[in-house]
C-alpha cells in the first residue's frame, strides 16, 4: 500500500483538515500592475475558518473517462497523420503535498497557446496564426505515486493588453485537484532559462521570489528522448493535511 | 537549531487567464474532438435521488459587470447529506450524484448554470449540523487565486440561523451575501467581487 494522501499507510483516507494557506506566499487578489485584477479583487478580509467535511472532501476521477489522446497536445486535435507544429517537449513531474507525500489519483489538466503564441478562441486577437493541427487542451490522472505526464509543443510567447508592451513568457496552464475541495488550485509552468519570466507583471504578482523559482521547470536531460522530444520537469505541491490525532474520537469517550 | 519539519510550500496560484475555457471546457469554446464531453457540466442522471434544483448566477465585478470568462466549480452533499468522496466516512453517498460541478460563464450575459439537488445537512466539526450549502469555487482572468464561498437557501431561515459558518460573519448583514434569491426549483446566486453587496469569500 503506497503511503499516499488517499489511502494512508493504514489504507483508510484521510480525513484531517488542510494546512492553512499561507496567503503571504500566493499572490493578493489586489495586485495593480496586473490591471484586470483591480476590478475583480475582493476587498474585504476574508472570512477564516478551519475546513469542515465540505472542504475537506473532493470529487474524484477515474482512469476510465481518459481518451488515449488526452495527454497528447501534438496529436488530440491533429488530423489523422497529422501532428501540432512546434518544438516536440514532454511534461512530467509529481504532485505532492506539503508533506511531500504523493497525491494519487488526481485530475491534472492543461492548456496553452500554440508555438506562436496563439490560443484557439475566439476572443484572441493577437496576429500569429492558428495552427490546425493544434486544439491546446489536455488531462490525465497521477499515478499511484503521484506522477503525472504529458507531450506537447513548446508554446509561443505572447502580447497582451496590460501595459503597452507587456508579453507572457511560454507557459502552461494547470488545473489540479486534490482529495479534498479546498485543494484546488490552478498555476502557470515556465520554462527554465526564460529571460521573460522576470519581466512579467503576471508573475510579478507573486510577492516571493521563491515562489515564483517553484514555478519554473527544470529542462530534464535525463529524461529527454533522443531524436524526439526534450523533457521538462515540474512538481506541484497541494496543502498538507493535519494528522487527525484526536479528532476521529468525541471529547471524553 | 531544533529538528527540521521538512514540509514543502504549496505550489503559488496563478491567474486562470482570459482563455480558462479552453482548458477546462473545451466543447463550451468551440474545441471539439478532443473530450468527449465538457467534465462537470452534469451532475445528476434520471436516477439521482432528492429535489431538483436549478442554480444560476453571474459573478460582477466592481465596476457592476458580469464576468464574461469565468469558471466555477461547486462541489455539494447529496439530497442525504453525504458526499461522494472517499474521505466521506459517515456513509455512501448516492452513485448517481456526482456533488461536483463545473460551469462557464456564458460569453453573452454572463450567466452560470448548475442542474443540481438540494443537498442535506452535514455536521460541522463540533457535530452541529450546518444549514443545508453549496461549496463555490470561482477562478478568471485578473482572480489570482480561486476564490471559495458558499450558497445558503432562502427557504432555510430556521437552519441558517443555526449555522456555524453563518454565525462567524461579524456584520450580520453580510451573512445575506451567501443566501441566494429565488425560490424552489430555482435559486439565484450572484457573486459580487467588490463593493456594497461584496460576498463573503472563505479562507478555509
Ligand atoms: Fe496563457
Amino acid at each position: 500500500m503506497p503511503d499516499n494522501q488517499n489511502g494512508g499507510r493504514h489504507g483508510k483516507p484521510e480525513t484531517g483538515a488542510f494546512f492553512a494557506r499561507d496567503r503571504a506566499w500566493h499572490p493578493p487578489a489586489f495586485a495593480p500592475g496586473y490591471k484586470t485584477s483591480v476590478l475583480r479583487s475582493p476587498q474585504k478580509a476574508l472570512l477564516s475558518l478551519d475546513g469542515t467535511i465540505s472542504e475537506i472532501t473532493g470529487p474524484v476521477f477515474g482512469h476510465s473517462m481518459l481518451g488515449d489522446l488526452d495527454n497528447d497536445l501534438i496529436h488530440n486535435f491533429a488530423s489523422p497523420g497529422k501532428s501540432a507544429i512546434g518544438e516536440r517537449i514532454i511534461v512530467h513531474g509529481r504532485v505532492l503535498d506539503e508533506r511531500g507525500r504523493p497525491v494519487q489519483g488526481v485530475l491534472v489538466e492543461f492548456w496553452q497557446a500554440n508555438a506562436g503564441g496563439r490560443y484557439r478562441h475566439k476572443k484572441e486577437s493577437y496576429l500569429a496564426p492558428l495552427d490546425p493541427n493544434f486544439g491546446g487542451c489536455g488531462r490525465t490522472i497521477t499515478d499511484e505515486e503521484g506522477r503525472y505526464w504529458f507531450r506537447t509543443v513548446r508554446p509561443g510567447a505572447y502580447p497582451w493588453p496590460n501595459g503597452v508592451n507587456d508579453w507572457r513568457p511560454a507557459h502552461i496552464h494547470f488545473s489540479v485537484f486534490g482529495h479534498g475541495f479546498a485543494q484546488r488550485l490552478i498555476t502557470q509552468m515556465y520554462f527554465e532559462g526564460d529571460p521573460m519570466i522576470w519581466k512579467c507583471p503576471i508573475v510579478g504578482t507573486i510577492p516571493d521570489r521563491r515562489a515564483i523559482e517553484q514555478l519554473i521547470a527544470a529542462l530534464d536531460w535525463g529524461n529527454t528522448v533522443p531524436m524526439d522530444a526534450r523533457a521538462y520537469r515540474f512538481d506541484i505541491v497541494l496543502r498538507g493535511r493535519r494528522s487527525t490525532f484526536f479528532e476521529n474520537r468525541p471529547e471524553g469517550n | 537549531m531544533v529538528q527540521d519539519l521538512s514540509t514543502l510550500k504549496e505550489t503559488a496560484s496563478q491567474t486562470a487567464g482570459p482563455y480558462v475555457h479552453i482548458g477546462l471546457t473545451p466543447n463550451f469554446c468551440g474545441i471539439g474532438g478532443v473530450y468527449e464531453g465538457d467534465l462537470g457540466a452534469s451532475m445528476v442522471n434520471d436516477k439521482t435521488l432528492g429535489q431538483r434544483i436549478t442554480v444560476t448566477g453571474r459573478v460582477i465585478d466592481g465596476a457592476g459587470m458580469p464576468l464574461r470568462d469565468a469558471l466555477l466549480e461547486i462541489w455539494q452533499a447529496d439530497a442525504a447529506g453525504l458526499y461522494n468522496s472517499p474521505s466521506e466516512l459517515r456513509g455512501t453517498a448516492d452513485a448517481n450524484f456526482t456533488g461536483w460541478g463545473r460551469s462557464p460563464t456564458s460569453d453573452e450575459d454572463g450567466v452560470f448554470t448548475f442542474e443540481t439537488v438540494k443537498p442535506g445537512r452535514v455536521p460541522f466539526r463540533d457535530g452541529r449540523l450546518m444549514a443545508p450549502h453549496i461549496s463555490f469555487w470561482i477562478v478568471a482572468r485578473g482572480i489570482n487565486i480561486g476564490l471559495h464561498t458558499r450558497m445558503y437557501f432562502p427557504d432555510e431561515a430556521a437552519a441558517n440561523a443555526e449555522d456555524p459558518l453563518l454565525a462567524r460573519i461579524e456584520h450580520r448583514h453580510r451573512a445575506e451575501t451567501l443566501v441566494a434569491a429565488g425560490q424552489a426549483p430555482n435559486y439565484v446566486f450572484d457573486i459580487h467581487l467588490q463593493g456594497e453587496k461584496e460576498t463573503v469569500f472563505l479562507d478555509i
